[in-house]
């Protein structure tokens, strides 16, 4: 008799009762998780809209860097006609005073540049980190002392003068690499803190002795035994570093060192919209909103993300 | 007591010296000519020359950073006629003045717009934290956590522009910003600075006020807590004396670096604004490349930012009674 495949005879197990990994619970807690699935939700719009940028904007038929002088008015200094900063069927989302360039396919190139930079430079900070914070908590001693008064350093200088005075000088190359490595090498001494703190309380765990009696070596233990027990702080600060990035690329593109023109950047579209911020507010309006949504999307969803990693931690 | 602080203030010289020497290298020998750069667009080469010759361009790297730094304590002349008195941080050709009478000419700008922000930014960041934290979990507390994650993730210069677009234009209750000194007109001042401060606030007060939330609910679930509310005290002093005091000393630390950080300009606040600052004036040497007063901004922000670190610590075993020095 084939009792187990039939269903009345198949003993009764709870669905709760089968086993979850720690990253299905947490996955799981993320999706109960209401601001959480918003964000993401944003993020992955913004994502889609930044990897089909050439798409959408052959739909829409004008490239970032069209100029449309038949859709401002030359008499009024250029400004966009029609309302609302040149709204209609042909512009989506208006288009710029003067140069007449589509606002909406600037601004899906400028989510390119602006989840790419910050993205990338979150990559350069979280390996730089890691590894320089996991050196420093696990063999301690000058090495510790030495990595610690180069985080502390880096931390007490005043970055972002710092920042903009350095790409000011730079040779002109590819800004954005040069973006991506100045902000990821500001940025790596806040995960390096984190992870040195966590390799200091995991270092002396039986799992790491186990290692260590049984003959592994530094790099194995450091990154065979211990990274992956402290991956999930490395994750919520990697996931909450996204936000500050992207307003920190905005904020070089806004002061006039981010991405060099005509690539469309937020930053810069904001920059160019102040002059114009009283007869056509639209110009600014748009980035900006482009801007707060992906910064607000990042950080709900890396708060629900240490919420559910650390769910008695409750902070913030 | 005397040797920690000793030894604090050697370190606090040594940070500064070497972000001194860092950024002195970066800016004196990665651009192609700094001689070129610190003089300006408009300018001879019989000029250059001088100037070249007057900022030591001729001597070792090694060598003009100690020219540099003893210019600190010791005043430079350089050249014909150019004294620059102490604290020598350089002398800005493209404005005809050494750097320190420019930094002491725009610090007033920033102090009045950081301390102005500051006071704004505690009392309503505090409040509502502090407000949210002991209604946790009702609509109000929710509704206060949106609006300050929606002002958290909101740019400085986007929250300044449409304050510009909707107080100032088409309102009409402040005029466009324009700096007045504190001591020729109080109320111009204060009206000229409201929305500067608003926007600087905004960021703030978001952050304080989830950062102050935190930790009131922390301290609050504390067993001793219970013990005062068990032994009979009044919910106010529990919440004030307990609750309050014990909650708010992280945020101190956080306080005071914020503030340093402000105090040596909010650049962006300032470009955004048109206001005379020293982030104004870092913003326009890095524009116009003057490595002087590159230089020195980064220096005066730098001293701000460890120093104040320095009076956190040393404020903080005041209001931490379990915190000593070591």
């Amino acid at each position: 008799m084939t009792a187990l495949s039939t269903p009345e005879t198949a003993p009764p197990v709870a669905p709760a009762a089968t086993g979850r990994s720690p990253s299905r619970l947490i996955w799981d807690r993320i999706r109960r998780d209401r601001a959480a699935v918003f964000g993401m939700a944003i993020i992955v719009l913004f994502v889609v809209i930044a990897v089909t940028a050439p798409l959408l904007t052959m739909i829409n038929g004008w490239s970032p860097y069209d100029f449309d002088p038949s859709a401002i008015d030359k008499k009024l200094a250029g400004v966009p006609k029609g309302i609302l900063g040149g709204i209609s069927a042909e512009h989506w989302l208006g288009v710029e005073p003067v140069s007449g360039r589509d606002i909406f396919s600037r601004v899906v190139y400028g989510a390119q540049i602006s989840l790419l930079i910050s993205v990338l430079a979150v990559i350069v900070s979280v390996l730089v980190g890691t590894v320089l914070g996991l050196l420093a908590g696990y063999f301690g001693g000058w090495i510790d002392a030495a990595i610690s008064r180069v985080m502390d350093l880096l931390m007490s200088f005043p970055s972002l003068i710092f920042m903009i005075a350095l790409i000011s000088v730079m040779p002109d190359g590819n800004r954005i690499l040069l973006l991506v490595a100045i902000m990821g090498g500001f940025g790596w001494p806040y995960i390096g803190r984190i992870v040195r703190g966590q390799a200091i309380t995991v270092k002396h765990r039986e799992y790491v002795d186990a290692a260590r009696v049984g003959g592994a070596m530094g790099p194995s233990i450091l990154f065979r035994e211990m990274l992956p027990n402290i991956t999930a702080p490395i994750l919520v600060y990697a996931t909450l570093a996204i936000p500050t990035n992207i307003g920190t690329e905005a904020a070089l593109s806004f002061l006039g060192v981010g991405v060099r023109p005509p690539t469309a950047s937020w930053g810069q579209m904001i920059q160019e919209s102040m002059v114009w911020y009283e007869v056509d507010p639209m110009y600014f309006i748009i980035p900006g909103i482009c801007l707060f949504l992906t910064v607000l999307a990042f950080t709900l969803f890396g708060d629900a993300m240490r919420d559910a990693i650390d769910p008695k931690g409750g902070r913030r | 007591m005397i040797v920690y602080l000793a030894k604090r203030i050697a370190a606090v010289v040594g940070i500064l010296l070497v972000i001194c020497a860092v950024t002195f290298v970066i800016f004196y020998v990665v651009p192609s000519d700094p001689a070129i750069q610190a003089c300006g667009k408009t300018c001879t080469p019989e000029r250059v020359a001088e100037v070249r010759a007057q900022m030591g361009l001729d001597k070792p790297v090694w060598e003009q950073f100690g020219v540099y730094v003893v210019g600190i304590f010791a005043g430079r002349t350089l050249g014909a006629g150019i004294e620059c008195g102490i604290p020598c941080f350089g002398f800005s050709y493209q404005n005809s003045l050494p750097v320190w009478d420019l930094l002491v000419d725009r610090l007033g700008t920033s102090v009045s717009l950081a301390i102005g922000a500051a006071v704004l930014w505690l009392i309503v960041g505090l409040t509502v934290g502090i407000i949210s934290a002991l209604r946790q979990g009702t609509a109000l507390d929710r509704t206060l956590m949106i609006a300050t994650l929606t002002s958290a993730s909101l740019p400085v210069y986007f929250v300044a522009m449409l304050l510009l677009l909707f107080v100032v234009r088409i309102a009409e209750i402040l005029p466009y910003p324009a700096y007045v000194e504190l001591a020729e007109d109080p109320v111009a001042w204060a009206s000229n600075l409201i929305l500067p401060w608003f926007t600087l606030a905004a960021l703030y007060a978001a952050m304080y006020a989830r950062l102050s939330r935190a930790q009131m609910i922390e301290t609050m679930s504390e067993p001793y807590i219970r013990t005062a509310r068990a032994k009979g005290l009044p919910e106010r002093t529990v919440v004030v004396k307990h609750g309050m005091r014990a909650a708010m000393t992280p945020i101190v630390t956080i306080f005071g670096m914020d503030l340093g950080g402000l105090l040596a300009g909010a650049m962006i606040t300032e470009t955004v604004f048109g206001l005379p600052g020293i982030g104004r004036l870092a913003y326009d040497g890095i524009v116009k490349a003057d490595q002087p007063v590159i230089l020195g901004t980064t220096l005066l922000a730098a001293f701000f930012i460890v120093i104040a670190n320095l009076v956190v610590d040393l404020v903080y075993a005041v209001i931490d009674p379990r915190v000593r020095y070591s």
